[in-house]
């Protein structure tokens, strides 16, 4: 409990606390989405792009600042994207194994190009490995703020498309027969989704990111039938697991971050799994018992 | 020729429409006059959901014009509801009935404005006249195949439109909601609008229609049901698979479509 109070007085664990939070509201709240349109492998395969994007902006600009590794990571995981379309539209490969090779090669590249750069005689490329497993503890105030206000604008577009959105996710074909551009809303909602995803990228890593997308939203589903809630309720569940496993890393020495929040993000789904009324196994198994009851009453009588 | 486009509610002139240079539809001539009531009525794979979907745009054709009350459906959106198919959607989305009747009006609305008050009032109203006002806040995983189409018919309900494309709203529903779908249809045709429906089921075509197409990739027929609906269409639609011929003396003679060439 004293990490916690800790949170008000200590100054790094509080920056460390804000940007884990942030991450995990982001990556909740879109990582709905992504779920709902069953593109929950997407985000995986967007985490493990970004990160030749990660290494390839820092070979060109020798900088690390947040902004330029968030500008990489977006369109190395949207290269990742497009060719996996293209893969699916062009050839006979189903999704899930364009995927799987476009999650492995670019990740391939991704280390191929880490080595390299870490050959490299300059003091400036140390850290670029912490992407790999994420270091929240190395988060400043300048990646704060900049995770802050792209944080804003990524929410208030999926708040002020809400009613786009949610036409996008459950009957797309209706909503083009509306007139609204669907094509447009998917490329917009799978942008704001890959910045969910690389805004996290510092704090839990490339190999681990696709959790805080599926997690906290997998859960949240559980516990709600209404799209807004289960955004809301994701957006918490991702900044709880976010903060929670943050503290823990960073009092405790020599745990990687990201693993510690995904972790803390599974353990909440395994919770909403197991007792979320309506969906949660235990009640679903209590609802079989009695479910059966009637049908033993009918059959009895003959 | 403008008095011959604007006297159809629906004109398709040449409609050809290809997946990977398969043809799906073939050089389709089609007219729909204003305030009946048409079947769509063909083999699995003749093309019928297609068809509908190229009217509205949604899928590309290859050539081909579509005319809705003499305009193409880009300027006639609002006039136009459509009904996909009941599987076409996961119904196990985190949302209620009356949130999803309400998605009939999202076009109305534009972009960025959300539903209101007067939104939630024609989404009841609609509800009520397919009888689910009682499903109104329940979430959608929760209902029955027939109380599912009913939902999508509300929605439909809600666009207050001239023309109304249908995709297989009978498939797989109760009974009684296939009567209150038909019951819709009539007052669909008594208020003058034009109804266009996939259908499967040949035996009902009569009751529930007043026109018909007979689709097999080409338009085999299209016409009033008790002109066109006939057994030398029938045979020329389903070629040897039609069970629907009383006479065995005729099934022993099916004329089987030949295969479209490019």
């Amino acid at each position: 409990m004293q990490i916690f109070l800790h949170l008000f007085s200590d100054y790094t664990l509080r920056t460390v606390a804000i940007g884990t939070a942030i991450l995990g509201i982001v990556s909740g709240a879109l990582g709905s989405y992504a779920v709902l349109r069953k593109q929950s492998l997407v985000g995986d395969a967007i985490s493990h792009a970004a990160l030749p994007g990660i290494c390839l902006a820092f070979l060109i600009t020798d900088s690390k600042t947040p902004l330029v590794m968030i500008v990489g990571a977006s369109l190395a995981g949207w290269l990742g994207i497009l060719v996996v379309t293209a893969i699916v539209r062009n050839t006979r490969i189903k999704e899930d194994a364009a995927l799987g090779i476009i999650l492995a090669v670019f990740f391939g590249v991704g280390i191929v190009l880490l080595t390299l750069i870490q050959k490299i005689p300059n003091a400036n490329q140390a850290g670029l490995d912490k992407f790999l497993f994420g270091q929240a503890a190395a988060l400043l105030e300048r990646d704060i703020k900049t995770m802050g206000i792209i944080s804003i604008m990524v929410i208030s577009l999926t708040f002020l498309f809400w009613k786009e959105f949610k036409l996008l996710c459950f009957d797309p074909t209706f909503g083009a027969s509306l007139g609204f551009p669907m094509k447009i809303l998917d490329i917009l909602l799978m942008t704001l989704i890959v910045i969910a995803i690389v805004i996290g990228l510092q704090a839990v890593g490339v190999v681990l990111m696709s959790a805080m997308v599926v997690a906290p939203a997998s859960a949240a589903r559980q516990w709600t039938n209404r799209l807004a809630i289960m955004v809301c309720l994701a957006a918490l569940f991702g900044a709880i697991a976010g903060v929670t496993g943050a503290i823990i890393s960073s009092t405790t020495a020599k745990i990687p971050t990201g693993p510690m929040i995904v972790v803390c993000a599974s353990v909440i789904f395994l919770f909403s799994l197991a007792f979320a009324p309506n969906r949660g196994l235990i009640w679903q198994s209590l609802l079989k018992k009695t479910k059966f009851k009637p049908e033993i009453n009918e059959v009895d009588p003959k | 020729m403008s008095m011959n486009q604007s006297s159809s509610a629906i004109e398709v002139t040449d409609l050809t429409v290809a997946y990977q240079e398969k043809p799906v539809l073939w050089d389709i001539d089609m007219n729909v006059p204003p305030g009946v009531l048409m079947a769509i009525v063909g083999p699995n794979g003749a093309g019928k959901t297609t068809l509908i979907k190229a009217i509205l745009g949604l899928v590309r054709s290859a050539s081909g014009q579509m005319l809705i009350y003499g305009k193409p459906y880009r300027q006639q959106r609002r006039i136009v509801s459509y009904v996909p198919q009941r599987g076409s959607v996961d119904w196990d989305f985190p949302t209620t009935v009356k949130d999803v009747v309400m998605m009939g009006r999202y076009g109305a609305l534009g972009w960025l404005r959300r539903p209101g008050q007067q939104e939630k009032k024609l989404a009841s109203e609609a509800m009520e006249k397919v009888g689910i006002l009682n499903l109104a806040d329940r979430q959608i995983s929760q209902l029955s195949g027939g109380q599912q189409q009913r939902v999508f018919l509300a929605r439909a309900l809600t666009q207050d439109a001239q023309v109304y494309l249908m995709d297989e709203p009978f498939q797989g529903v109760d009974a009684t909601t296939e009567r209150a779908i038909v019951l819709l249809l009539q007052q669909f045709r008594e208020e003058g609008k034009t109804v266009v429906v996939v259908h499967h089921d040949l035996q009902t075509v009569s009751d529930y229609f007043d026109w018909v197409t007979l689709l097999n990739v080409r338009r085999i027929a299209s016409g009033p049901v008790n002109t066109i609906f006939n057994e030398s269409n029938l045979r020329q639609t389903y070629g040897g698979r039609i069970g629907f011929l009383k006479t065995e003396q005729e099934m022993s003679n099916p004329q089987v479509l030949p295969e479209p060439t490019l």
